[in-house]
């Protein structure tokens, strides 16, 4: 690497770091009730000023920072993988129908098997992706050439159609389910049991570990099929390895927080264009670690600011970050920053 | 000049075969000709069917009786003032999207082309709702103000793709961006109203055809007055731009100025059937595709199209209506529902001919 | 047909002179960066012209310019007398046919239709398939001997039919004037001379003006009559094949050193290039004998 190549990639992970504590730390800090950074900063050593504060902290904020921080960088990650592994830059890990499954679990839970306590939803939605998603990818390698881009992202949209209508149809005949469905279907990190995020955490893991794994392999396939092939890689194995751990890492965050897939489809492209400024290129092995440092930044400071934009209330952080994330597409649109289609 | 003997009649089902009465001169296509009889035949059953059913169950005869105003007055009300209305904009909104999806795919040459792509759908849906949450009418009814969100909507894509010039990629890009923002202030309304709100925001946004009224029908119908025949006016320049812009260019069509025409009625057609019925899922994408197949065109024949569009909505509201006993679906569920096998034997299909993927 | 003097004058069966095409100090630029450069061209009417040159010369782009798919920074591009932007577009398309690099059909095109594209410039919309539309694609089936094909889709065709079939609706066309860019890429060399010889055909027997940019430069001698020799956007050298093609301009233009020595087979020059391994004074085989 050269020399100034080398500092240049210090000084932005240097920076990504940094902005994600400052974020985690006003993420603790601020909301309905404000607490001063000092007094985060005793209470995370140990020497509370209040019990109050105590509780909020370390029963509020922290697991709710610990959520975005983890289920942020979950879903920037198999944002980055999902789109190497279709070739395609618009690829955002919703096609593969993890949402729609997801939703679907969750409103059949409510509206017609009467499930009535928040917990156990998320292993309701987490399987509803897992399934949706095993369905799309077993259609869209119907035929030869087994699971192309075009393929998936083909059956992707006809199961998530479908599970829509079928979504919609519980919805709008069951008052319960359409309450509980638009919750969580502006995607939130509040009033999330904190106990959900030990639970997918294992997933989360192993589908991070299978993500960062394929790097290497990902690299060899952006140059095309044919050109993977003869270097050595196993296609369809990079490609089962690679869809399972999008569907993992989604399925599991989007369980729990809700469909912020937008997220996967933005974060990655702005990696690209830090990467490309840094003289990286495009490397999966920097892109994914990258994707998945940035994404928390994204979704952190969208649940911060919808926390203090209209206190008391709360903005839903999945609103936010379209609203964050989408301007800074389409300005990446207009400077030609983003991969041709 | 040398003419040799006619291509042999195996294929005659694509076959065009020439037709002189001087001085005008076509080309007809049976395939074509009766895919369209056949499925504009269906639409009108479906039709007719649509006008008897409901609560009150009307037999066909006393229908015709009630569309000139005599017999039962409560029938006449029943049927003009309900079902007729209902029935109308089902078969104009089938129409209209049938044909703008044709339009898109032909302009993009691409099967998987829908006008939702480019964001008006979402637009129109966050402008309806901001309206049923936030009360934000301003005296205007929901099909208008979902008709200036989806133009609007349709306006900031364009003026945020332009930059000397709008490429239709770089509209496709933006337009996800503006969805992506649309639906989540969608979802931000609906999970800020109280319940009644939020059922009647979500009934509008999956494609409705309950509660229609003669407002509608009128919006709708002059909307297709006007869009309609320029855009099947310029079917024979849509069939060059299959071609590829330069080949199509050399071939005399004015591409600049029928990409924009069709760009216009595209988005016109789409804009007023999303007011009048809501987003009513995948008929865009799927008719066309339908049609296409059916025919055996190269490319989704447009009115044919049209008229597929309005076969699939006014069946998908019969079964909407009659699937559950007791309960009147939204039309757009059962579409968004039917959708998906027709995508999914479009895969299997495209994939056993070797040219997918 | 190959015995017969290549440089003899040609006499097409329609005489009537086709339409003259001429560009005057000429500026193309793509995306902001300008291409091509104060050029000035007379396309010689009724024969075949070559540009050639090596990659990201401008010669495509020239073609695209004369066939008014660029318009011009600077300068004009004139049909007749009359610059190209002032033609209405459907007298242009009856005037000048473009077939451009590597096109597409869409699935399920059979040839006939395809073939009936190109008479599109002659029909209105009350008159979509006259007489002479008819008798245009027979003609033009004929002629690049794609009747027995002409109910098969296009996509389904073997690379030389399927170039055979876009030139065939280029004929249906009907125009003087014939652009062609690259219409022998990908195809094999037995089809790239099946191309190339019905090229020839449509302007011995129709008249017709060809202009295509070609990147062999042997084909080029072979079968142009005026070959155009572009180096960054800039004509280096144009006239006969053999007043062109020399090896001070192959060198120049192509970076290639190399030796002309008549066509054994034509008499126009082929050129044989000189490289690190095959050069005068030396050969492989004479290292391989050294070295054993």
């Amino acid at each position: 690497m050269a020399s100034g190549r080398r500092l240049r990639t210090t000084v932005l992970v240097t920076l990504v770091v940094a902005l994600l504590v400052l974020l985690s730390l006003l993420s603790v800090a601020l909301g309905a009730l404000s607490v001063p950074l000092d007094q985060v900063v005793r209470s995370v050593l140990g020497h509370p000023p209040s019990r109050l504060i105590d509780n909020v902290i370390w029963s509020v904020r922290v697991p709710r920072t610990l959520l975005g921080l983890t289920t942020g960088a979950a879903l920037g990650l198999s944002g980055a993988l999902m789109q190497a592994l279709t070739r395609n830059p618009l690829a955002d890990p919703g096609i593969l129908g993890v949402s729609a499954g997801a939703s679907f679990a969750i409103v059949l839970a409510v509206g017609v098997l009467g499930a009535t306590s928040l917990y156990g939803y998320v292993w309701f939605a987490f399987g509803g992706a897992l399934v949706a998603s095993v369905v799309v990818f077993f259609l869209g390698r119907l035929g030869r050439s087994g699971a192309t881009p075009v393929k998936l992202a083909l059956a992707g949209v006809a199961v998530t159609s479908l599970l829509q209508s079928f979504t919609s149809a519980i919805v709008l005949t069951d008052q319960d389910a359409l309450d509980r469905y638009r919750f969580w279907s502006a995607g939130t990190l509040a009033d999330q049991d904190s106990g959900d995020l030990v639970r997918i955490l294992p997933f989360l893991a192993v589908g991070a570990v299978l993500a960062l794994s394929c790097a290497p392999a990902l690299n060899s396939m952006a140059l095309g099929d044919d050109v993977a092939a003869s270097l050595g890689r196993r296609l369809g194995l990079v490609r089962l390895q690679g869809v399972t751990a999008v569907v993992l890492l989604t399925g599991a965050s989007v369980a729990v927080i809700g469909p912020v897939v937008f997220l996967g489809l933005v974060v990655p492209h702005i990696a690209r264009v830090l990467a490309q400024w840094v003289g990286i290129g495009p490397d999966y092995r920097w892109l994914l670690p990258l994707s998945a440092a940035l994404a928390p930044v994204l979704l952190l400071s969208a649940d911060i600011l919808g926390r203090m934009v209209d206190r008391p209330t709360e903005i839903q952080a999945g609103v936010l970050v379209a609203f964050l994330g989408g301007p800074f597409f389409i300005v990446l649109v207009r400077r030609r920053k983003l991969a041709e289609v | 000049m040398s003419v040799s003997a006619p291509p042999s009649p195996a294929a005659l089902g694509n076959r065009p075969f020439r037709l002189t009465v001087p001085p005008v001169s076509g080309v007809l296509r049976p395939r074509l000709l009766l895919t369209g009889v056949g499925v504009a035949v269906g639409a009108f059953l479906l039709f007719c069917w649509g006008l008897t059913i409901g609560d009150y169950p009307v037999a066909f005869t006393d229908v015709i009786r009630a569309l000139w105003g005599s017999g039962d007055a409560g029938t006449v009300i029943v049927v003009q003032d309900l079902r007729l209305p209902r029935a109308l904009v089902g078969l104009l909104v089938g129409v209209a999207f049938g044909v703008s999806g044709a339009v898109f795919q032909t302009m993009t040459r691409n099967p998987l082309a829908s006008p939702d792509m480019i964001g008006l759908t979402e637009g129109a849906g966050t402008a309806v709702v901001a309206a049923v949450v936030l009360g934000w009418t301003g005296g205007l009814g929901l099909s208008t103000l979902g008709l200036l969100g989806a133009l609007v909507t349709a306006l900031l894509v364009y003026a945020l793709a332009w930059k000397g010039g709008a490429t239709g990629y770089r509209i496709i890009l933006v337009g996800i961006g503006v969805s992506w923002i649309c639906s989540s202030a969608t979802n931000f309304l609906v999970a800020r109203g109280n319940r009644f709100e939020a059922e009647a925001a979500l009934g509008w946004l999956v494609g409705n055809l309950n509660g229609r009224t003669w407002g509608q029908v009128d919006s709708l119908a002059i909307a297709l007055a006007v869009l309609l025949p320029v855009t099947l006016g310029m079917g024979r320049w849509m069939r060059t731009l299959m071609l590829g812009d330069d080949v199509a260019a050399g071939l005399g069509t004015p591409v600049q100025v029928v990409r924009l025409a069709l760009l216009l009625a595209g988005v016109g057609l789409v804009a007023f059937g999303t007011a009048a019925a809501g987003p009513v899922a995948f008929v865009a994408l799927a008719c066309p595709q339908i049609a296409q197949r059916l025919a055996g065109t190269s490319s989704p024949p447009p009115l044919v199209s049209g008229l597929t569009g309005a076969f699939v909505v006014l069946g998908s509201d019969l079964l909407a209506r009659e699937a559950i006993p007791g309960t009147e679906l939204p039309v757009g569920i059962v579409t968004g529902a039917l959708g998906a096998p027709v995508l999914l034997w479009l895969l299997i299909r495209v994939n056993r001919a070797g040219s997918g993927g | 047909m190959s015995t017969t003097d290549p440089r003899a004058p040609r006499t097409p069966e329609s005489p009537v002179p086709g339409p003259e095409l001429r560009a005057r100090n000429l500026q193309l630029a793509y995306d902001g960066r300008v291409v091509v450069e104060n050029l000035d061209l007379s396309v010689p009417t009724g024969r075949i012209t070559a540009i050639v040159g090596a990659n990201a010369c401008g010669k495509s782009t020239l073609l695209r310019a004369l066939a008014r798919l660029l318009a011009p920074r600077q300068g004009v591009v004139e049909l007749d007398g009359v610059a190209l932007r002032s033609v209405p577009t459907r007298e242009l398309a009856r005037k000048l046919g473009i077939l451009p690099q590597t096109p597409v059909a869409p699935e399920g095109l059979t040839v006939l239709d395809l073939v009936g594209r190109g008479r599109s410039p002659h029909q209105t919309w009350w008159r979509q398939w006259s007489t002479a539309d008819e008798e245009a694609v027979h003609a033009a089936l004929d002629a690049t001997n794609l009747t027995e094909l002409a109910e098969r889709p296009v996509d389904e065709l073997s690379g030389g039919q399927r170039q055979r079939a876009w030139i065939a609706m280029a004929v249906a066309q009907g125009t003087p004037v014939l652009l062609l860019d690259e219409p022998t890429t990908y195809l094999d060399l037995a089809h790239q001379i099946d191309v190339l010889d019905l090229i020839t055909d449509l302007n011995r027997h129709e008249g017709r003006t060809v202009v295509m940019v070609l990147h062999d430069l042997n084909q080029a001698c072979r079968y142009a009559d005026h070959v155009i020799a572009m180096k960054a956007g800039r004509i280096v050298a144009e006239g006969a094949p053999a007043d062109v093609v020399t090896e001070a301009t192959v060198e120049d233009v192509f970076d290639l050193r190399c030796r002309i020595t008549p066509d054994p087979v034509s008499g126009t020059p082929l050129v044989i290039p000189l490289g690190r391994h095959h050069h005068d004074g030396n050969s492989r085989t004479e290292d391989a004998v050294t070295t054993r």
